[in-house]
C-alpha cells in the first residue's frame, strides 16, 4: 500500500468510526440499568417497558404516524405531478418560478420555513377562520410542502433517465396522452414514487423544527417529545427509543439492499 | 368521442397537474414570505396576533423600518450573523476535507464494497436527526464516554468540560452534515476516468501536480453543491446549537427561534428572518443555476 492509499484508507476507518461510534454507544447505553444515563449499572432491558408504558410517547408517536402517512402521500402526488410537469411538459409561463419554488423548500433553513408557514396560518384565520386549531392538519400541509419537493426532484430525475421512446411509441399506435400517462409512464416510474413517500415519511417522522412552530397547545409530535425531554439531558429511556429506530431502519435498509442486489444479479 | 373534444380533454388534464401543484407551492411557500415581509415592517404590541396592522384605522399605510435598524445598530445581532456565518464556514471547509478523502476512497474501491460505502453513508439519513444529535449528549458529558476514555488513557486527570461549548456545537454539525457533502462529491468523483491521472504521472506530472490539475477540477461541481448542502442549512440550524451548545453560544437561528417563540416579537423575529434569508439568496441561487445546468447535462 503506498502512502496516498493509507492516507485514504485512514480517513476511511476515521469518518466511518465517527458516523457509528455515537449510535452504536446509544445502543449499548440503552440497555444500562442505572438510572443515571452515563454511568453502567449492569444489564437491563427496563427502559423498553417503561418505553411501552409511556403514554406520552405513544400517542405522540400516533400522531407522528397519521401526520406522516397523510404528507407523505399528498407529497406523492402534488410531487409527482411536478416532476411530471418538470420533465415532460417543455416550456409554459412561468415555468422558471414553478422550478424555483420546487428547489427552494429544500434547502431553505427549517426556522425560515417554519416561522412562514405559522405567519401564513395565523393570517389565514384571521381572514377566513381557518385553521381553527393548529395541530395535525397545519402540521400536515407544512411537511407535504417541503417532502413535495423531494419527490419532485426524484420523479423528474427517473424520467430524465428514462428514454421517451415507449411513451412516443405508444402515442404513435394511438393512445391519448392522457392515457399514456397512466399506463406507461406512471408503471415505469412507480419506483421513483415509492422512494419519494418512503423519503417524505421519514421527513416528517424526523421534523422537530418546523412542527415545533405550526402545531398548537396539546398537540405534541413524537420529535417535539423527545426534544423536550433531552433539553434537559441524557434520558434513558430516550436511548431505548433511539434504539428501536436505528434498529428498524437498519433492518429496513439492508433488506432492501439484499433485494435490490438480488434483483441486479438475476 | 372526436378527435378534438379529446385533445380539449388532455388539454384540461395538462392544466391540471400544472396548475395544482403550482397553486400549493404559491400559497404555502411563497405568500409566506410576502407575510414575514410585512409583519417585519410593523411594530410588536401586546394583543392577538401580537403586531401592529400594516394599515391603521383611516387606512393610512403604517410601515416603520425600526425592527431592521435595531438589526443593523445592534451589535449583539451584528455578532450573531457573524458567529453564525463562522461557524457554519468552519462546519463547511470541515467536511469538505473529511469528505472528499472519504468519497475519493469510496469511489476508488471495488464495486461490491463500494455499495456497501454508500449504504452506510446514507443510513444516518433514515435515522433521526434529533436522536443523531442527542447520542453526542452521552457522548460529551462530563462523566460521559470521552472524558472516561482519555482519564483511562491517562491523557487527563479530571474531566474538561465538552458540552455546552462552541466545540461541541462544531462536532454536531459536522456529524450531522458529513453526508451532505460526501455524496454529491462521491457523484463527480466517480464519473472521473482515473486513466487521466495516470496519463498525467506517466507525462511527468507529480502526485500533487495531477490532483490540482486533474482530480480537483473535474470535482468542482460536486465540491460546490456540496459545501452549499452543507453551509446553508447550517445557517440556520437551531436543534444542534441548543442541545450542544452553551447559552453563550449564540447562532442565528437559535436567536430566531428564541425571539419568536419565547420572547414573542413577531416583528423582530421576521425581520431577522428577512436578513438571513438576504444573506442566504446568493447560495441558494447558486445552488438552483447547478441543479438546472446538472440536468441539462443528465439530458
Amino acid at each position: 500500500m503506498n502512502r496516498q492509499s493509507r492516507f485514504i484508507m485512514s480517513m476511511l476507518v476515521f469518518g466511518y468510526s465517527f458516523l457509528f461510534v455515537p449510535l452504536i454507544l446509544v445502543v449499548v447505553y440503552s440497555f444500562n440499568d442505572s438510572s443515571i444515563a452515563t454511568i453502567w449499572g449492569g444489564f437491563s432491558t427496563r427502559w423498553y417497558g417503561e418505553l411501552f408504558r409511556n403514554e406520552q410517547i405513544l400517542s405522540a408517536a400516533y400522531l407522528s404516524l397519521r401526520i406522516a402517512i397523510t404528507s407523505a402521500t399528498a407529497a406523492t402526488v402534488l410531487g409527482t405531478m411536478a416532476g411530471l410537469v418538470l420533465a415532460r411538459f417543455g416550456r409554459f409561463k412561468g415555468r422558471t418560478l414553478f422550478s424555483g419554488m420546487i428547489t427552494a423548500p429544500m434547502v431553505m433553513p427549517e426556522v425560515i420555513t417554519g416561522l412562514s408557514l405559522l405567519l401564513l396560518f395565523v393570517t389565514l384565520q384571521q381572514l377566513t377562520g381557518w385553521p381553527g386549531q393548529r395541530g395535525f392538519s397545519t402540521i400536515a400541509i407544512a411537511h407535504t410542502t417541503f417532502s413535495m419537493a423531494y419527490v419532485a426532484i426524484i420523479v423528474q430525475s427517473r424520467l430524465i433517465a428514462m428514454d421517451e421512446s415507449l411513451e412516443e411509441a405508444a402515442m404513435d399506435l394511438g393512445g391519448k396522452p392522457l392515457q399514456v400517462v397512466f399506463d406507461i409512464t406512471l408503471p415505469l416510474i412507480a419506483p421513483a414514487m415509492i422512494a419519494g413517500w418512503l423519503l417524505s415519511f421519514t421527513l416528517s417522522l424526523d421534523d422537530l423544527v418546523i412542527a415545533s412552530f405550526v402545531s398548537g397547545p396539546g398537540s405534541s409530535t413524537l420529535p417535539m417529545y423527545i426534544f423536550s425531554k433531552v433539553k434537559l439531558g441524557v434520558s434513558p429511556d430516550i436511548n431505548a427509543l433511539a434504539t428501536l429506530i436505528i434498529v428498524v431502519v437498519s433492518l429496513g435498509v439492508a433488506i432492501a439492499w439484499i433485494v435490490a442486489r438480488k434483483s441486479t444479479k438475476a | 368521442m372526436t378527435n378534438l373534444a379529446s385533445r380539449h380533454k388532455d388539454e384540461i388534464w395538462r392544466r391540471v397537474a400544472i396548475v395544482t401543484p403550482y397553486l400549493w407551492l404559491l400559497v404555502f411557500f411563497l405568500a409566506p414570505f410576502a407575510i414575514i415581509l410585512k409583519i417585519s415592517l410593523a411594530d410588536p404590541v401586546i394583543a392577538q396576533p401580537p403586531f401592529t396592522p400594516t394599515f391603521d384605522k383611516q387606512g393610512g399605510l403604517s410601515v416603520s423600518v425600526d425592527n431592521f435598524r435595531f438589526l443593523l445598530t445592534d451589535k449583539l445581532y451584528a455578532i450573531t450573523y457573524l458567529r453564525s456565518v463562522l461557524m457554519a464556514g468552519a462546519t463547511t471547509v470541515f467536511c469538505l476535507s473529511l469528505g472528499f478523502a472519504m468519497a475519493y476512497g469510496i469511489a476508488r474501491s471495488k464495486p461490491s464494497t463500494r455499495n456497501l460505502l454508500l449504504l452506510l453513508i446514507v443510513l444516518p439519513f433514515w435515522i433521526s436527526f434529533l436522536l443523531r444529535v442527542y447520542a453526542w449528549m452521552g457522548l460529551m458529558n462530563t462523566y460521559g464516554v470521552i472524558n472516561n476514555v482519555l482519564m483511562w488513557l491517562g491523557a487527563i486527570d479530571k474531566p474538561v468540560r465538552l458540552m455546552y461549548t462552541d466545540f461541541a456545537v462544531f462536532v454536531g454539525m459536522v456529524y450531522s452534515y458529513l453526508p451532505f457533502m460526501i455524496l454529491p462529491l462521491y457523484a463527480s468523483l466517480e464519473r472521473m476516468d482515473m486513466n487521466l491521472i495516470e496519463a498525467a504521472q506517466d507525462l511527468g506530472a507529480s502526485r500533487a501536480r495531477a490532483f490540482w490539475d486533474i482530480t480537483w477540477p473535474l470535482a468542482r461541481p460536486g465540491v460546490i453543491a456540496g459545501c452549499l448542502l452543507v453551509f446553508i442549512p447550517a445557517m440556520g440550524e437551531y436543534v444542534i446549537p441548543y442541545l450542544l451548545g452553551g447559552p453563550e453560544s449564540l447562532l442565528i437561528g437559535r436567536v430566531l427561534f428564541d425571539e419568536f417563540l419565547v420572547n414573542r416579537d413577531w416583528p423582530l423575529a421576521s425581520a431577522v428572518a428577512i436578513v438571513l434569508l438576504l444573506l442566504l439568496v446568493v447560495p441558494i441561487a447558486l445552488l438552483q443555476r447547478y441543479r438546472v445546468r446538472d440536468q441539462e447535462t443528465a439530458a
